[in-house]
């Protein structure tokens, strides 16, 4: 006869709402590392799905994802001489809120370096990948736009043409891929009016210098397009990324582009590094911390529980051991409902993790791994909360069921 | 009337039990003896503090005397404070206790909580549903077998909580008060059951009471007064001095 098992079925309904509040807590333990899982993901996806090796970017900085990185989009065509390279191809990257619909819409934009990358790599649940230089966009689900749908951005209006699902960057927004073009026309925007003053202020300068007042010619181009001011840089893009060409030595390649002295390079290993070891790492000790202070709360209220539980029963307890019940048969009945209640708290919170944490806006990863390391720390709870139930069971003397 | 034991169930040798010390020392029981056959019955009676509730679980190697011996089935168990046997599987292989409340397991229901005594003693789970069942049987509650202490009327717990003190054939019985909480007819039933069950299963049956109208069914009555047991004379129903 199970005596746990006569005590559960017999107080049922205090049992089950024991277990769900210990589930609800492990649901919350669990959740924490599932957020650390998914800002790690989150962080490193776009650097994984991308698939280059190397990575210029500004020289001195970490990259487009520690800090701000600006390189001449010249720099495409500087590395493309470096041998042992394939794939060579612009990258930009940076986020927006504009309003759309009547709502905020935040964004990450990336620019795929056109024609080159069309967005083929992108994994798409509806849709296709750009297939003009301009005004086309494949944009990540959460971002909540429909196939067909038109985005004003800037001056211009994008077209959805492609719908993907999970690619989000490293602050969890959801990505738009735009050309490299696109992305650039939206990060450089300005109103017409400021580009109207840029202009004449040109025109000024222009004026008072030497140059101007010998080349009057001078004066109609500076009010003129950027673009048409061969002394005026293009945009700048965030990095240049390639990949190395099959029997290529990585490190050989990386190092010879590293011997620039205005970029940095760095292996796809290490952009992974910086992503995790910057921004994400704080992330991981808080979220760590929450997670130890959780556990040591589950376990004393586990520990209350079943101590009151025990106090419940300490006359009937008292009986056993005056009928001569063995000390291994009161722990038994002790610690195996501490281990029930942890149990199903843990199963419990599993059954609800995998129903709520989808419908969290941050991505919630849940690997096997860090389930079996909950599911050891949940039967070590469990024991470590029966132990003030047992010493009190332990300390109970049978001339108790006289008084 | 008398129903001479063939053997002796339990010795009590000069049992004195002494709480606290110095100042505070308060003496329990003094230099108490008594000798009980099998299958014997008898009243332990006295006004409360008198020493009758030291002296019963002095017997079940509950509450150790301070000095004095204890014998059950002619092995001693106790010397003074001083265990000779594992008290604990003693208790749950020879003796059977009842109290004034009748103590049932609430989580389990009439059976169960007889079974229960007999698996902790080591019987298989298919027995002890089968024997609790005959025990529920004979003591006329076999019908509400399936029902838990909280469904039972008083007098039912408290033959449920005799059934558990049979289920181990105990070679004694202790009784603590078992019919303070029952009516003079319930109460009745409950003694003439002690009785049936000295006479049947052969066990010695102590008792202590102040139910003065169930004491024709005791073989004799004893009585305590500041610790010190002497043989009771009431009606006619006594029989030899304390051995």
């Amino acid at each position: 006869m199970n005596l746990a098992l006569k005590d559960i079925r017999y107080n049922l309904g205090r049992f089950v709402l024991t277990a769900v509040g210990i589930g609800l807590l492990l649901m919350v333990v669990m959740g924490m590392g599932g957020i650390y899982r998914g800002l790690l993901r989150e962080a490193t996806l776009l650097v994984e799905s991308i698939g280059a090796d190397l990575w210029i970017v500004q020289g001195g900085s970490r990259g487009p994802f520690a800090e701000i990185s600006r390189i001449p989009s010249s720099v495409e065509d500087r590395v493309r001489t470096v041998p042992g390279l394939t794939g060579v191809r612009r990258f930009l990257s940076h986020t927006i809120q504009r309003e759309h619909g009547g709502r905020q819409l935040r964004m990450v934009v990336q620019g795929l370096s056109w024609p080159e990358d069309r967005g083929q790599w992108i994994p798409l649940v509806a849709g296709r990948p750009l297939s003009q230089a301009h005004y086309e966009i494949v944009v990540d689900r959460s971002l909540g736009l429909e196939l067909g749908a038109r985005v004003r951005l800037g001056k211009d209006d994008y077209r959805v043409v492609g719908i993907t699902s999970g690619m989000v960057g490293t602050g969890g927004d959801g990505i738009a891929f735009f050309t490299v073009g696109d992305a650039q026309a939206i990060q450089f925007d300005v109103p017409a009016e400021a580009t109207r003053i840029e202009r004449l202020l040109r025109r000024g300068r222009v004026e008072e210098h030497e140059l101007g007042r010998l080349t009057p010619r001078l004066l109609d181009r500076a009010v003129g397009e950027a673009a048409g001011i061969p002394a005026l840089a293009p945009p700048p893009v965030s990095a240049v990324i390639a990949s190395v060409a099959p029997g290529a030595d990585p490190a050989q390649v990386a190092a010879e582009i590293a011997r620039w002295p205005d970029v940095t390079v760095y292996t796809r290993e290490q952009q992974i590094e910086l992503l995790v070891s910057g921004m994400v790492d704080k992330a991981k000790r808080q979220l760590g911390l929450f997670r130890v202070v959780l556990v040591i709360i589950s376990t004393i209220i586990m520990a209350l529980i079943i101590y009151t539980l025990t106090l419940d029963k300490i006359h009937d307890i008292a009986m056993l051991k005056l009928m001569g019940a063995k000390n291994g048969a009161i722990i038994g009945l002790i610690l195996q409902q501490s281990l029930l209640i942890g149990g199903i708290g843990y199963l419990l919170a599993w059954w609800l993790g995998n129903y709520a944490f989808p419908r969290f806006p941050r991505l919630v990863v849940i690997e096997p791994g860090d389930m079996l390391v909950l599911a050891g720390v949940v039967v070590l709870n469990s024991v470590l909360a029966s132990l003030l139930g047992i010493t009190k069971a332990m300390s109970v003397e049978p001339s108790k069921v006289l008084s | 009337m008398k129903n001479p034991a063939d053997t002796l169930a339990v010795e009590a040798l000069s049992l004195t039990k002494i709480y606290g010390s110095g100042n505070t020392e308060v003496v329990g029981m003094k230099e108490v003896s008594l000798s009980l056959g099998k299958g014997e019955i008898v009243a332990l009676l006295g006004p409360s503090g008198s020493g009758k509730s030291t002296f019963l679980t002095a017997l079940g190697l509950i509450n150790p005397p301070t000095s004095g011996q204890i014998r059950l089935g002619g092995q001693t168990v106790m010397d003074g404070p001083k265990e000779l046997v594992d008290v604990r599987a003693y208790r749950r292989q020879h003796l059977g206790f009842v109290f004034q409340k009748a103590n049932l397991i609430p989580f389990l229901n009439a059976w169960e909580n007889v079974a229960v005594a007999m698996e902790l003693n080591g019987v298989p789970s298919s027995l002890a549903k089968e024997r609790a069942m005959e025990l529920l049987e004979y003591l006329g509650v076999s019908d509400r077998a399936a029902n838990h202490p909280n469904e039972l009327s008083g007098g039912q717990q408290q033959r449920v909580a005799v059934a558990r003190a049979l289920a181990n054939r105990p070679s004694l019985i202790l009784a603590d008060e078992p019919t303070a909480a029952l009516d003079s007819y319930r109460g009745r039933q409950v003694m003439e059951l002690f009785q049936k069950v000295a006479r049947e299963q052969g066990a010695a049956v102590v008792v202590v009471t102040h139910d003065h109208r169930s004491l024709d069914v005791f073989d004799k009555t004893y009585e305590m007064e500041d610790g010190k047991l002497s043989e009771g004379i009431i009606g006619s129903h006594h029989t030899s001095s304390p051995r």
